[in-house]
């Protein structure tokens, strides 16, 4: 079965001379749902562009679903649904009409067209907004509103160029389930966000770009496996006079009611706890300091920028 | 479904979604033509065609009906595809097309389409309202459609050149303020170029509205400066060379990817 995606040493050099890819490899797998990290300017929009036809590449080869993008350009866009960073549609049209005609665009005749907008306007809570116009939604509605014009094709891959981006928790962990559904129904999907939560919580495979080169290209599983330490916050039950000396142990004092403890991977939480009780250190609650994926990601952009 | 099916129902799609556009905005779209040739039609064919008497033989009122009808539809089929296109560029919803697989050519198909239907639809209400002036008379109706709809598509071509071009919204209305309502105004709309001197008769010869004006003013009255076959030649070939541009343009990218 062909890849998802292949991506062959792409290169993009801008008119004005900025160099924004230098030449990446990039495989997904059918049904894999897949995170494309990176710093701001790191490529990953430019890349995404590419694969949607938005951005002439200046080399390499793309294929989507082995379709290539400059041998079987149709075909490769009719696999391919794209939720880009911006929002994109006319703000003067109705919702539903947007939905319609995006359909149209890809030969889905309009009496079914209609059929599906409903369906996802329906799925993604957007129908009783259907007869707004596009520019009356809020925020949150216009994002999932993108989502449905992406989908409403029934595309094999889904591309999302930050889908959450400003969008309050509880509509963000809503989308995050639909998105879970869809992957699980077959839907391959690619993910950018500035939300490292987010692809930890929802990706299986993650590619780090940066300065317009793959940095790393794991597994989620295996990228989070090289943290060799993690730094917990420890809210207290009683203020502390002073640090506590635990041979063993990093802490640092935040304030009287708050360290912070440095762990590593092979050490067990329970001898950290079993030291500060001798201490008579109470621990009312305890949370990671950073998102891991977080800590690794600035590890990793630190340690390229390096080199 | 075959790729010509669904290429179909996407030309379809852009017409439709360009017809809404318009009737949406039926008072800035299809209401101010109307007016204005209203008042032509007022001042020019009522107040001062009773004293100007006849023009090529004909009543002044009915020589200018055709052209004001003419007018009034190169203008609204360059409007509407120069700001659809760029209003879609500037608010990026082009990009829906452009991620689809709908072809080039089908988009400029699809925008011209909807120039057509918008110039069709004021110059059927600027028929109407022409009909408060002259009884409506056509010579050759095949003549005065075929150019009608010829002319509409030539313009909106020229309009959607301009929208690829265009980098803001005073892009969009330079042409048509500096080429081409003078272009416009010069190409014997009011008056039979028989009238000029004949320096200026041949200056008029490069103007190729001009042609278009005369071949709609046959179909109507049956009179013309000019074969009817050159007017058809000037217009298709410029049609031809517009969408040649035009889908030159969009396969290199220019304008709209970078």
């Amino acid at each position: 079965m062909p890849k998802a995606l292949c991506i062959r040493q792409l290169t993009k050099t801008y008119k004005n001379g900025l160099e924004a890819l230098k030449g990446i490899d990039l495989d997904v797998e059918p049904g894999d749902f897949f995170a494309l990290l990176g710093p701001n300017g790191a490529g990953k929009s430019t890349t995404i562009s590419i694969i949607a036809s938005l951005v002439n590449k200046s080399g390499g080869s793309v294929s989507i679903f082995g379709h290539d993008l400059d041998r079987d350009l149709y075909a490769a866009k009719r696999c391919l649904g794209l939720v880009p960073q911006e929002f994109n549609f006319n703000t003067f049209e109705p919702v539903q009409e947007i939905l319609v005609n995006q359909a149209g665009y890809y030969g889905i005749p309009r009496k079914e067209a209609w059929k599906r907008a409903e369906k996802y306007l329906v799925e993604l809570g957007l129908w009783e907004k259907r007869k707004d116009m596009a520019r009356m939604l809020s925020g949150g509605m216009k994002r999932r509103l993108m989502i449905a014009r992406a989908l409403v094709h029934e595309p094999r891959l889904l591309i999302l160029d930050e889908p959450t981006a400003g969008v309050d928790i509880e509509i963000r962990r809503s989308m995050w389930q639909f998105l879970k559904d869809i992957n699980q129904q077959g839907c391959t999907i690619i993910l950018t966000t500035h939300y490292l939560e987010e692809a930890e919580t929802l990706c299986r495979n993650i590619a780090i770009i940066d300065h317009g080169r793959i940095i790393e290209n794991t597994t989620m599983k295996g990228l989070l496996s090289q943290l060799n330490t993690e730094t917990f916050v420890l809210d207290l039950t009683r203020p502390l006079v002073h640090l506590p000396d635990l041979t063993g142990h990093r802490l640092r004092w935040v304030d009287e009611l708050t360290l912070e403890a440095d762990v590593d991977r092979d050490v067990s939480l329970n001898r950290l706890f079993v030291d500060l009780n001798r201490e008579g250190i109470q621990v009312r609650s305890m949370r990671n300091k950073t998102n891991r994926l977080e800590q690794l990601f600035m590890h990793m952009v630190d340690r390229g920028r390096a080199k | 479904m075959t790729n010509a099916h669904s290429n179909w129902i996407a030309f379809k799609t852009i017409i439709i979604k360009e017809v809404l556009r318009f009737s949406r905005i039926w008072i800035q779209t299809i209401l101010p033509p109307v007016i204005t040739m209203g008042l032509y039609f007022v001042i020019f064919g009522g107040l001062i065609g009773a004293r100007i008497g006849e023009m090529d033989g004909i009543r002044y009122m009915d020589f200018i009906i055709p052209g004001l009808i003419m007018m009034a539809v190169i203008t609204n089929a360059y409007a509407n595809v120069v700001s659809s296109f760029y209003s879609s560029k500037f608010q990026r919803h082009l990009e829906e097309m452009l991620v689809s697989p709908v072809p080039n050519y089908l988009i400029i198909l699809g925008f011209m389409g909807g120039g057509i239907c918008r110039g069709l639809a004021v110059g059927v209400a600027v028929t109407l309202v022409s009909l408060f002036f002259s009884p409506l008379s056509i010579h050759n109706p095949a003549v005065a459609l075929s150019v009608v709809v010829l002319t509409a598509a030539l313009f909106s071509l020229a309009g959607l050149i301009n929208g690829v071009f265009a980098r803001s919204f005073d892009d969009i209305s330079i042409i048509p303020t500096f080429i081409l309502t003078p272009l416009t105004y010069l190409g014997g709309v009011f008056y039979s170029i028989s009238l000029l001197p004949e320096f200026w008769q041949g200056v008029s010869m490069f103007n190729p509205i001009l042609y278009m004006v005369n071949a709609f003013r046959y179909g109507f009255l049956g009179v013309t400066d000019f074969s009817l076959w050159l007017s058809y030649g000037i217009i298709i070939g410029f049609i031809l060379a517009l969408y040649g541009i035009a889908l030159y343009l969009l396969n290199k990218g220019i304008g709209i990817r970078q």
